[in-house]
């Protein structure tokens, strides 16, 4: 019979064959349920992953595309991933998102229309302090009154949603076209637009911050003290305390970081490519980030890898959508099969299979 | 002035009809929980069993069937889950969002071809003169059956728990898994069934929004309820009872905000509609808070992974 055997040591091959050995999979059984659609599921899968990129007709629209689709992706998981690390589970990053694009989209609005070099600037820190402060709250009652963190941060998306369809039709609403729901553009008013830096790059604020954060995750995971105090945490719990990590701090620190980091990734989303605060406006990228942390093993450079992936989906499901009348649900669908697979698949980097004969012991 | 304008009757009524999808879907989970797995994916399974239960139930008339086939929906899924982290050993908090995550997905697409349909009325129990009592009547004995059968499900549970001695090995599962396999129970086993009906109670839970609650078919229509009911089962302290107390609390903050809104407060319905979240979130701190009480409730091995290693 066939059992699971602990290995004396986590496989380092697997580790990173498994995310790869995951999207073939994802792929294939995306190509059954393509197929199950009634769609050519060579041409769909083409479509989704070759076609951005890689395609004359389409390339030169879909390319600039996935940096802005997968920037905030980047920006969000790179934070969840230092948590996850440390066994902190913010999940509501979407949450933390919607606040940092309402902060951002709020300092814009407040100063419109002054055309000062300082709106720009401000409104950045206006976002990340948003979403900094929608993370506090699941962070400050996890350490004061014991509170699972899981649960308050996700029931608080819930409550940004609101908020955000209130803002959109009251406070932020735009004056100057009554009736529709829905702020001023603020691709229109250029102090406030986080406007593409190169053309045709898709290259804006938001992809510089990414790439800062990448970097600096980086070295604090592997050159800094907390970084080592976050892998201590998650690791050995009870060694950590000995080792004079304050939980509570930890639980402080890393929310903080990833709420401020997705509140960074709502407030260029709203400033530049979203461009206005509408009800409709969060897309859902604060849990697709959850994937992508995973995805990308937790690691800051695997993590890029992932969110240009996960970009390339958001893209290839939308020419799928065009081309192929594919229901733009199949995405999302075909978003969780890769989690899925990635995790079943990782039972392979602790355990190893063994076919035993005779009787269990 | 306002509140005068709201019958208390049919207040009531309309409580537990609001309490029951979450008490379906924690009463559920409760039972998982007392095994020692977590499952976050019950809005996933929930999203699924409102789908598959109104897919069913339009296309065969039947409303028991597309309660039964939701049942067996949100089992399915929760076999999924059931596969990663029992013979996988994967992470269960990681697992059980990617069963949110796949779940949301999957019911969107197949649901996509339902929406605005309304599906076959559930007939209300005919319970004779009970229904003709004053007060009572209109408020408690004018429901579907469901609402009476959630009820019963509670009590089997409690009872199950409390009494039955496959209740008694369940815990102990949950308290102490090594100990429980030291003494010759099959841990794995245990929890695949607890999780097999967690799974088809989030799914009758869902279809009881698609098909009785609201009822119809629109994507992402649990908007957190299955996140709500695992708040619940933290409120609970993990016993049947409290989870019901809870529900129908919380039922109660629903439908009075449904009824501000309706009685055209002047707050905008945005602030209203998310006092249901905020409360929850306010409950799980007063609960969580005291130490002595709620959180030492919990089971033993809760979120442990078990592996015999010898």
């Amino acid at each position: 019979m066939i059992r699971l055997e602990k290995r004396k040591e986590p496989s380092k091959v697997w580790r990173i064959a498994n995310p790869f050995l995951a999207v073939a999979l994802t792929m294939l059984a995306g190509a059954v349920m393509f197929a199950m659609l009634g769609k050519d599921p060579v041409v769909a899968i083409r479509l989704i992953f070759f076609d951005p990129i890689f395609s004359e007709t389409f390339g030169s629209y879909s390319r600039p595309q996935l940096l802005i689709k997968s920037a905030p992706l980047i920006l969000i998981a790179v934070g969840l991933a230092i948590g996850f690390k440390a066994n902190i589970w913010n999940i509501g990053a979407e949450g933390q998102y919607i606040m940092g694009a309402l902060f951002g989209a709020g300092v814009a609005l407040a100063f419109f229309p002054a055309p000062g070099w300082y709106v720009f600037p401000l409104m950045v820190m206006a976002g990340a302090f948003g979403g900094f402060l929608w993370a506090m709250i699941p962070a400050i009652l996890k350490t004061r009154f014991n509170t699972n963190e899981i649960l308050v941060s996700l029931l608080l998306v819930y409550v940004a949603e609101r908020i955000l369809a209130a803002m959109a039709l009251g406070l932020m609403r735009n004056p100057d076209i009554a009736g529709f729901p829905g702020s001023r553009d603020l691709r229109r008013y250029e102090a406030a637009h986080n406007a593409e830096l190169f053309a045709n790059t898709g290259i804006h604020w938001g992809v510089v911050a990414a790439l800062i954060a990448v970097i600096f995750a980086y070295v604090m995971m592997t050159r800094h003290m907390l970084g080592f105090h976050v892998k201590l945490a998650g690791q050995a719990p009870r060694a950590a305390r000995f080792a004079g990590v304050a939980p509570a701090r930890l639980v402080i620190v890393c929310l903080g970081i990833s709420g401020a980091l997705a509140g960074l990734a709502g407030m260029f989303e709203v400033s530049g490519p979203g461009g206005q605060v509408r009800i409709e406006f969060a897309a859902g990228y604060g849990f697709t980030a959850i994937i992508v942390a995973f995805l990308g093993r937790l690691n800051p450079i695997g993590i890029v890898l992932a969110g240009l992936l996960l970009g390339l989906t958001y893209i290839g499901g939308e020419l799928g959508q065009m081309m192929l009348q594919l229901p733009g649900a199949a995405i999302q669908v075909f978003q969780g099969m890769l989690l899925f697979f990635l995790l079943a698949l990782d039972f392979q980097t602790n355990y190893r299979l063994r076919l035993t004969r005779g009787v269990r012991t | 002035m306002i509140l005068g304008s709201i019958n208390p009757a049919v207040l009531l009524a309309a409580l537990m009809v609001a309490a029951t999808p979450i008490l379906l879907a924690a009463i559920g989970e409760l039972v998982v929980e007392k095994s020692g797995v977590l499952n976050l994916g019950v809005e996933g399974m929930m999203i699924m069993g409102a789908c598959v239960g109104f897919i069913i139930a339009v296309n065969s008339g039947s409303p028991l069937l597309g309660f039964i086939g939701a049942a067996l929906g949100g089992m399915a899924l929760s076999l999924l889950f059931a596969l990663l982290t029992q013979a996988l050993m994967t992470n269960q908090v990681a697992s059980g969002l990617a069963l949110t995550l796949f779940g949301l997905g999957l019911s969107a697409l197949l649901g996509q071809k339902y929406v605005g349909i309304t599906p076959p009325r559930t007939p209300k129990l005919d319970l004779g003169v009970l229904s003709d009592i004053p007060f009572l009547g209109r408020a408690v004995f004018s429901h579907d059956i469901v609402v009476y059968l959630t009820i019963a499900l509670v009590a089997a549970v409690w009872w199950f728990l409390k009494y039955s001695r496959a209740g008694m090995i369940l815990r102990a599962v949950g308290e102490n898994h090594d100990a429980a396999h030291g003494l010759g129970y099959h841990v794995k086993r245990v929890r695949v069934l607890a999780i097999m009906f967690g799974g088809a109670c989030a799914g009758l839970g869902g279809a009881y929004l698609s098909l009785i609650r609201v009822p119809q078919w629109t994507e992402g229509m649990t908007v957190g309820a299955g996140w709500i009911a695992l708040a619940l089962v933290v409120f609970a302290s993990w016993r049947p009872w409290r989870a019901m107390a809870g529900a129908y609390l919380f039922g109660g903050v629903v439908v009075l905000q449904l009824n501000l809104q309706a009685a055209g407060v002047r707050i905008p319905v945005e602030y209203l509609s998310m006092s249901p979240y905020l409360i929850t979130i306010f409950v799980l701190v007063l609960i969580s808070s005291g130490k002595a009480r709620g959180s030492l409730n919990a089971p033993g091995s809760l979120n442990r992974p078990f592996h015999a290693s010898s």
